[in-house]
């Protein structure tokens, strides 16, 4: 695992008229890390996120993601990280190889490479059954872990992933867990937003935010110690408390 | 006069949606049906609420049969589903009026019922419904399905998508109804909100895995679970895999959980194997298991 910062952030700010929706955050992500972006409904983290993701133009401040300029090289940054959320999966009336297809083409992998891809995946997690179903008709679990994998197909140095195991059976949200600590050891960094703190705990460093400022970053056990909390729950509620906002 | 259920089963187009579901659920109890999506929670709600018919099985809701008798349990349950599903260009007024005319009563009427929940969404009382914040919608939508003062409230997943704070406050606000003599029952994906029911059904596959109360089904867990970390927290998933006595080994946020398959398993020998294996800043200790080691256990078998 390298030590180079992948993403870097300083002073982000963005302004909707007089609302500060980010107000000034700063923080690094290293490579290889498992970052947790926390926050609040309206605490400002879907704008802070559209920043980073190049969708979103900044009103002050910097930032680079993959080493790309948020405000210059957005297209680059699209190019080099993945995405995943719920809202955004895969096409249910599509096959598991179809879907694989369609995603390695529009991140621009030729189609030997996206064939030599889905060999790959179809090893890995014991696809041979499945490879030619429709999506729509796996388990939510297998939908999940498909996502993420499609997510990675183009290696992208950052995958962002939105609550990504929300709604998931214990176990299968445990063999999800073990596929990013994977993807970590290999070196992408992955940067999860949520608002279910359980899900915080499996990062190796959060940031919580409250009213478009990080009010506290550090390892969740360090967190735990400083606010005298059993879990980033009531972290998280200390934290939020102060600043009842709804 | 709570609710019953004997034997439920449904599916659809041959996949078993519940199947010979049966439970009790007390008046004046507030209970919780966990488990994760497609476990069958909404089409058990959607029967209970008289919405769908079961393929077999009885169940009664405050002492009526849900086919016999479906036009009075519509009378007298609440009934709050998994997506929001209010009138979105009504005013917070307006719904609350709608709702209010459509159960033959008033907002007056009830008006101490809601009071502490109203109270919060009041200030926005002229806003449109789709226009609110998660957490408010949830709160008008609770407001809704109290207005005719029912006597079974059934929420479905009310705080699925809902950030720690307003998830907080929505449980409060169900303790104080409870103190109100109804019966709620309530489902939800996160095993960490069981610890705030009465009681539990955990739910997966369209079973129930087990019914009792929270403290009661994390104490019956036969094994004693030690919590391990270590600074290469992949690695230590692998290499625990291969220790000759594991019983189950499970990745816990910070944290992984460890059962072993001796009831004396020595922590010195399981460390030295961990050290064996190149693993650094290596802990092990003794922890409590939880709802989720519980739900695990039972579904793997």
């Amino acid at each position: 695992m390298s030590e180079e910062n992948v993403i870097e952030v300083v002073e982000l700010t963005k302004k909707f008229g007089a609302f500060l929706a980010v107000d000034a955050i700063s923080f690094e992500v290293k490579a290889g890390e498992i970052f947790g972006f926390l926050g609040a409904n309206g605490a400002g983290k879907t704008t802070a996120m559209k920043m980073l993701i190049g969708i979103s133009k900044p009103s002050s401040g910097e930032a680079s993601v993959a080493g790309f300029d948020v405000y210059t090289q957005t297209e680059l940054i699209k190019k080099n990280i993945g995405y995943m959320s719920q809202k955004f999966a895969l096409y249910d009336d599509l096959t598991v190889r179809e879907n694989i297809t369609f995603f390695g083409g529009i991140y621009g992998l030729s189609r030997s490479t996206i064939k030599e891809k889905i060999k790959v995946l179809v090893t890995d997690l014991k696809l041979e059954n499945i490879i030619d179903q429709l999506v729509g008709a796996l388990p939510l679990g297998w939908k999940q872990k498909l996502s993420f994998s499609v997510s990675l197909l183009h290696d992208p140095k950052i995958v962002f992933l939105d609550e990504p195991t929300g709604g998931v059976d214990p176990i299968t949200r445990r063999q999800f867990w073990e596929m990013i600590y994977n993807a970590a050891d290999q070196g992408t960094t992955i940067f999860v937003t949520t608002h279910y703190m359980d899900e915080a705990e499996y990062c190796d460093r959060v940031s919580i935010m409250v009213n478009g400022k990080i009010e506290a970053m550090d390892r969740p056990k360090r967190l735990k110690e400083q606010f005298e909390a059993s879990n980033l729950n009531e972290v998280f509620l200390k934290l939020a408390r102060n600043s009842k906002s709804d | 006069m709570g609710i019953s259920l004997d034997q439920i089963s449904k599916s659809y187009k041959g996949l078993n949606a519940i199947q010979k579901v049966t439970f009790e659920v007390k008046p004046g109890e507030l209970f919780g049906i966990i488990g994760p999506d497609g476990a069958g929670k909404t089409t058990l709600f959607r029967i209970l609420t008289t919405l769908l018919v079961a393929d077999s099985g009885t169940a009664s809701v405050a002492g009526m049969d849900v086919v016999e008798d479906f036009i009075a349990i519509r009378k007298s349950v609440g009934y709050m589903p998994g997506k929001f599903s209010l009138y979105q260009d009504l005013t917070v007024e307006e719904n609350l009026q709608f709702f209010a005319t459509i159960f033959g009563t008033t907002l007056e009427e009830n008006y101490d019922l809601i009071k502490d929940i109203y109270e919060q969404i009041e200030p926005f009382k002229t806003r449109r419904a789709g226009k609110l914040s998660g957490g408010m919608k949830q709160k008008l939508a609770l407001c809704c399905a109290l207005i005719h003062k029912p006597k079974v409230l059934f929420l479905d997943e009310p705080t699925t998508g809902v950030d720690p704070v307003s998830r907080k406050e929505f449980w409060d606000m169900l303790k104080r109804l409870q103190e109100k003599e109804i019966t709620i029952l309530v489902s939800t994906p996160y095993m960490d909100e069981a610890a705030l029911c009465d009681r539990v059904a955990l739910m997966q596959g369209g079973q129930i895995l087990e019914i009792d109360s929270p403290k009661n089904i994390v104490q019956k867990y036969p094994k004693a679970v030690y919590e391990i970390g270590a600074k290469e927290r992949h690695k230590l998933i692998q290499v625990l895999r291969d220790f000759p006595n594991l019983y189950s080994v499970y990745p816990f946020g910070e944290y992984v959980h460890y059962t072993d398959n001796r009831n004396d398993l020595e922590i010195p020998e399981l460390e030295n194997y961990l050290k064996s294996k190149g693993l650094s800043e290596i802990y092990i200790g003794l922890t409590e298991p939880t709802i989720e080691d519980v739900f695990m256990e039972l579904a793997r078998k």
